[in-house]
């Protein structure tokens, strides 16, 4: 398992060092250099230029402005914001539970409706069930999420006023931030109602964000399903006799689940695309939204940071999935 | 003994371009999804070639006395302009019809750039190995690092807003997937014994990667550029309502879905529609996606 975890790692690596040279390189193919983009509108004066330039090192060698990059990098300096003079990791570290708290609770519905329709689906294939399952899940999988979140605006919240339109709790509502998730602070605050408002904020984001990867979970629990159906080990277990819920639940469903994990394993890289659109449409107050913010607000430095550390994310969780596939499934280990 | 076996060996069935396409046909039809999805997209093709014999008013005409108007089944349309009016009173189906072909058109360069060079990169990788390999697919993982959507936009930001640009950084995106599955059907293929034999004819290695190999790699490149071609649609409709694709006042269904975003509460249709139409266009070329696969995928072929 260890050389298994090294083999990963030594790949995962020289692709880790081309995303900070995709970051890297990113600040320097934009007009201007950087520091005339930190300067902004206000321009400054030559000399002040060009000892800004030395000060930062821009005058050196491209291959020693790198190095001193990746030195920045590894002390845990993503650069400075333009607009609110912050780090970006500060700003990054603040906004980012709000897209973990989302991104959770999008998964845990896309889990939930999901790996059952998919299940249902494949046990019942051929049937009006399966049919409607299957073109449901095309559906949503070809949904512009960004109209569809629109949409649930129009019905929820302007026809019937069920649903708050924008942010994360209602204005009524003022706690500390102990955690950074929503529900769990305005729960710890105690007020009444709070919980409640947090709750009415974040289902319409949360189903918005999850249609994709619902859509995808349904349709891979459903193939994988089939496929283990038809092994020989299911049809001994069900010439033994035994109940269809045991052979679809415990003997089929074991089985099925390793490349339905992968396929929830590589849903953050798409969390984190609907994010962008997702918390656009509701003002959420998230990395996605952030993101947008800096490139719209020429906040170079923020981009390339957050740019960097959403790459940096991306990679972790694909790497942690494909250990807990080598843990679940010996086969994968021992293969290349 | 010997010769009963090898009898039954031999293939009696027709060849030659017609019987395969034949046989693609008889699989194709039998999902009934996929053909009503062809239907549909024949149906956006003629739609948008048409645009302008079809469309009633100018996409860009605006009627001032027309402003907001709802659709003609509603209180306050009129047939005149069948789907209503837009804030500056622009004929909503006019401008969706005319929205068609910009989808058509960013579906077909966005696949064609990503298909040619993804195929380049691929059998490069894939017929050399070594070096050039190592160093291909290295590049592809650190293209597949970034969530797509978030690399597209910076792309565009670093390129200029433009539908242009966003058809680029969307093709800059989606061509690794084309590199990957190249690449892997490239070595399988590489095994096999006509290759050996091209090569022992002393067939130029030029000749043997575009000629001999690629056309046997085609089945799971036609499934991806079908798929691509319907994200590239979403992606640029999603570039477009970020404001960072196609620009105001074209008619792309994504940016129209943005200039509508204020009026969501007071007028549903310059909301719905464009959706609708992003939609309906993607569902249909994902269900003839999977038609295409389950007709040309030999894994679940019933031979």
């Amino acid at each position: 398992m260890f050389v298994y975890f090294l083999r990963k790692l030594i790949v995962i690596l020289p692709t880790f060092f081309g995303v900070t040279l995709v970051a890297f390189v990113f600040i320097r193919t934009l007009p201007g250099d950087p520091v005339m983009l930190m300067a902004g509108e206000r321009g400054m004066s030559p000399e002040r230029h060009a000892e800004l330039m030395a000060e930062m090192g821009f005058d050196k060698p491209i291959i020693v402005q790198y190095g001193l990059y990746l030195k920045q990098l590894a002390g845990g300096d993503f650069g400075t914001s333009i607009i609110t003079k912050q780090p970006v990791l500060k700003e990054f570290a603040t906004l980012f539970p709000a897209t973990i708290e989302l991104s959770i609770c999008a998964m845990i519905i896309a889990i939930f409706f999901g790996l059952p329709a998919g299940m249902i689906a494949a046990t019942r294939r051929g049937s009006v069930f399966d049919h409607t399952v299957m073109t449901s899940a095309l559906t949503g999988y070809s949904m512009p999420i960004f109209w569809w979140g629109l949409l649930l605006i129009i019905f929820f919240s302007g026809i019937l006023g069920w649903t708050p339109v924008s942010g994360r709790v209602s204005l009524l509502y003022y706690f500390e931030t102990v955690t950074g998730f929503m529900l769990i602070d305005s729960f710890l605050s105690g007020q009444e109602g709070a919980f409640i408002s947090a709750m009415s904020h974040l289902i319409l984001p949360s189903i918005v964000l999850g249609t994709i990867p619902l859509a995808v979970i349904a349709r891979q629990t459903r193939s994988a399903m089939l496929e283990v159906l038809s092994e020989d080990y299911v049809r001994t277990a069900r010439a033994k006799g035994l109940g269809p819920m045991r052979v679809i639940g415990v003997h089929a469903l074991r089985n099925a689940m390793i490349p339905v994990i992968t396929v929830i394993g590589l849903q953050v890289g798409v969390l984190f695309a609907g994010a962008i659109l997702t918390e656009t449409i509701f003002s959420w107050p998230g990395i996605g939204k952030w993101m947008v913010d800096s490139i719209f607000r020429r906040d170079y430095p923020a981009v390339q940071g957050g740019l960097l550390l959403i790459a940096a994310i991306v990679m972790i969780v694909n790497l942690v999935v494909d250990l807990l596939y080598g843990l679940i499934n010996p086969q994968i280990r021992h293969t290349d | 003994m010997t010769e009963i076996a090898l009898q039954e060996v031999v293939d009696n069935r027709p060849t030659g371009f017609r019987a395969v396409l034949a046989e693609f046909w008889s699989y194709f039809s039998e999902n009934r999804g996929a053909v009503a999805g062809l239907v549909f997209f024949v149906g956006v093709i003629l739609v948008a070639v048409f645009a302008d014999f079809i469309a009633p008013h100018g996409p860009n005409h605006q009627y001032r006395d027309a402003l907001l108007q709802p659709p003609f089944w509603q209180d306050g349309g009129s047939i005149k302009f069948p789907l209503g009016t837009d804030a500056i009173g622009r004929d909503m189906l006019s401008r969706l019809i005319h929205g068609a072909q910009y989808s058509l058109f960013i579906g077909c360069i966005v696949v064609s750039i990503s298909l040619v060079a993804g195929i380049i990169f691929g059998l490069l990788a894939g017929f050399f190995r070594g070096r050039i390999d190592t160093f291909i697919m290295r590049i592809m993982d650190i293209v597949l690092a970034f969530p797509s959507l978030l690399l597209a936009l910076v792309l565009v930001a670093i390129l200029g807003p433009s539908l242009i640009n966003a058809m680029i950084a969307i093709a800059i995106v989606q061509q690794p997937h084309y590199v990957r599955l190249t690449r892997a059907a490239v070595m399988t293929e590489m095994t096999k014994d006509y290759v050996t034999a091209a090569r022992v004819i002393g067939i130029r290695s030029l000749r043997l990667m575009f000629v001999t190999i690629l056309p046997n790699c085609m089945a799971p490149l036609i499934v991806q550029a079908a798929l691509s071609f319907s994200s590239a649609i979403l992606d640029a409709a999603a570039l477009g309502f970020l404001g960072m694709g196609a620009q105001p006042p074209t008619p792309e269904w994504g940016t129209m879905l943005a200039e509508a975003r204020e009026f969501i509460l007071r007028a549903w249709w310059v909301v719905t529609f464009p959706g609708v139409a992003i939609l309906t266009t993607v569902l249909a070329i994902n269900m003839m996606g999977d038609g295409l696969r389950d007709a040309l995928d030999p894994k679940l072929k019933r031979s």
